[in-house]
């Protein structure tokens, strides 16, 4: 399968960045064509596309437009820009490489679904990058692309750029709207869902960068061809991510359905040092780990959950032979257990307890029965949690433990890590 | 003294109170703006923008803490922020964190005593098909090694005098 680059079109074309490269490149004859289309019939084209949602949850889009009820009144529009699943690296690189991109998505989503106004939701950390897609949203204003009657249409919408402050919590969505509302970020109780009830209690549509970066490809295309790159109710092109041991990490673009064993031997190179593999989290860290002989599998967001985990945000960490597995356990539950927002009990408790028993165990300080209660302690955590963070911690310690057991026993054995190696 | 915003900060926001429908969502921009100009977040700076923005002081309190970019104490002129999550850690984080904390002499979390630099582990910088990485201050520094953070260093202590 060979790589496209049809999101990553930075690869190929100069000077994206820029507005005047941006329209070289044929930037806004998306935008020129939804403004002419019935709202109806845009949405009908996300739809046809079968585009998932690339921030994770793999939500179909053009469903997710068509749930805001029909009214007046302000209604927005939030691109998720967080990018805080540890192992992903993706939104970075569209928004710092082809920001009016975004801005043209964001317009067509606007027009698509009558929003008013949008924000970009764009994690402190990306302050730089932030500065520079303020003065691109500067720009697309003046050229007539933002703002009142885009484009003579008489069609009006505004974004905004809206820095967060260090809280992964808030990458999830209700948490985010209630930072973007200028409040601690502490998921709310669903429903009312955002496209009923969302910022400032208005009907909102969230979308994460690189969904509203496709949006005007597939108006260009047409929702049937964008499908046809991609599989069966998931398609389309999307960015593909490898870090870790392998040898060539980095950015990589495929049609849903890439073959992971394929995409880290082949594209990325294979095991740094010609190592043996031991395991890969193929979506972020709140993913199951697979074992080697798990990965000869389409990267969809279907057939991934049959695998046992999920495509998760499509950023997969590469593990090699000789790597203390109790070392990589323990470093994501304490990001979990940092990043709890605290306002549900068994999240809470759970992954601070589940950190410090995977501490104990690394240390050598923990006793055998100890790995059971980890599990339990995990199972007990899922769905008795407001959102999803609470799953997103217990899933990967449970599939740490269950497929490495005999490294955690190993430890606990040896009084430390046996191998030296963490 | 009274603390005041300076005129161009007051002007700037003036225009964010025009991005929102709800004069409060100017609350996080507010206490960056705060924290540019006074450093970092006292309970008068946070008393200020409560003012200004027209919120109870106690929830611009509950808000600013809740957030870790928010700094409640003064840091370092060059806030070093390693990456400690799994992708950095596969590619050798932990040493570049030894060879920081031998070179300034401080561990995670300190601060030198000339003022110059914090020392800190972060998470997931979403540079991880890059990593390890850290950041110094609002600036990415990606692939990094142990020699070039020696030399990273070196640079800002000279640029810092
Ligand atoms: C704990 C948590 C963190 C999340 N972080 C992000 C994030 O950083 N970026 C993102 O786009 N979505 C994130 N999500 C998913 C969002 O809640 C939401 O599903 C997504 O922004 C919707 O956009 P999409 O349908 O286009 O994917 C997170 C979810 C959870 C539960
Ligand atoms: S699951 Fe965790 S992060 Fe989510 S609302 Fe509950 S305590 Fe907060
Ligand atoms: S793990 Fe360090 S940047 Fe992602």
């Amino acid at each position: 399968m060979a790589q496209t680059n049809l999101l990553a079109r930075w690869r190929e074309k100069k000077d994206l960045a820029k507005l005047d490269g941006y329209k070289l490149a044929g930037g806004f004859r998306a935008l020129r064509k939804a403004l002419i289309m019935k709202p109806a019939d845009i949405i009908s084209e996300m739809k046809k596309a079968t585009i998932r949602g690339r921030g994770g949850a793999g939500f179909p889009a053009g469903m997710k437009w068509s749930f805001v009820p029909p009214g007046e009144g302000p209604r927005y529009l939030v691109i998720n820009a967080d990018e805080g699943e540890p192992g992903t690296f993706k939104d970075r690189a569209l928004l710092s490489e082809d920001p009016f991109r975004i801005i043209e998505g964001a317009v067509i989503a606007a027009r698509a679904v009558g929003l008013t106004a949008g924000y970009l939701y764009v994690r402190g950390e990306f302050f730089e990058i932030a500065q520079r897609f303020e003065k691109a949203i500067a720009d697309a204003r003046k050229g007539g692309y933002l703002g009142k009657n885009i484009l003579g249409s008489g069609f009006s919408f505004d974004l905004f750029v809206h820095l967060g402050a260090g809280a992964y919590i808030c990458g999830e969505e209700t948490a985010l709207l209630e930072s973007l509302e200028g409040k601690p970020g502490r998921p709310r109780l669903k429903p009312p869902f955002p496209a009923v009830k969302g910022a400032f209690a208005r009907p909102t549509v969230i979308n994460n960068v690189e969904t509203i970066a496709a949006v005007p490809m597939i108006l260009e295309m047409g929702g049937d061809a964008f499908h046809a790159l991609g599989v069966q109710g998931d398609g389309g092109v999307r960015l593909f991510g490898l870090s870790g041991h392998v040898n060539r990490p980095g950015l990589y673009e495929f049609p849903v359905g890439k073959n992971l064993r394929e995409l880290i031997f082949e594209d990325g190179g294979g095991i740094v040092g010609g190592k043996a593999l031991k395991g890969v989290i193929p979506g972020g860290s709140s993913t199951p780990i697979l074992l080697p002989g798990e990965i000869d599998v389409a990267m969809t967001c279907d057939s991934m959950r049959n695998a046992g985990t999920m495509l998760g945000t499509g950023c997969a960490t590469v593990i090699a032979e000789g790597t203390c597995i109790v070392q990589v356990a323990l470093r994501v539950a304490r990001f979990y257990a940092h990043e709890s927002c605290g306002q549900c009990t068994p999240c809470r408790e759970g992954c601070a307890w589940m950190a410090a028993t995977i501490e104990r165990i690394e240390k050598g300080t923990a006793e055998l029965r100890e790995l059971d209660l980890l599990l339990e302690m995990a199972r007990n955590i899922k769905g008795r949690t407001i959102c999803p963070l609470g799953e997103a911690a217990a899933m990967p310690i449970e599939a740490f433990v269950t497929k490495f057991r005999d490294e955690f026993e190993a430890h606990i054995r040896a009084g430390g890590c046996p191998s030296h190696v963490g | 003294m009274q603390l005041a915003f300076s005129a161009d900060n007051e002007a700037r926001i003036g225009r964010l109170l025009a991005e929102y429908p709800d004069p409060k969502a100017c609350l996080l921009p507010a206490l960056y703006i705060a924290q540019e100009q006074f450093g970092y977040l006292t309970h008068e700076v946070m008393e200020l923008v409560a003012e200004r923005i027209g919120l109870p002081p106690g929830e611009v309190l509950s808000t600013a803490t809740f957030y870790s970019m928010f700094k409640k104490r003064p840091t370092g002129k060059y806030h070093i922020q390693v990456c400690g999550n799994v992708s950095c850690f596969l590619k050798g984080s932990d040493r570049l964190m030894a060879a920081l904390e031998k070179m300034l002499g401080i561990r995670d979390g300190e601060t030198t005593e000339d003022g110059l630099f914090t020392l800190s582990t972060v998470q997931c910088l979403a540079a991880c098909g890059t990593a390890p990485a850290l950041q110094v201050n609002d600036t990415y520094h990606e692939e990094m090694t142990p020699e070039k953070v020696v030399a990273l260093v070196n640079r800002l202590r000279e640029e810092g005098r």
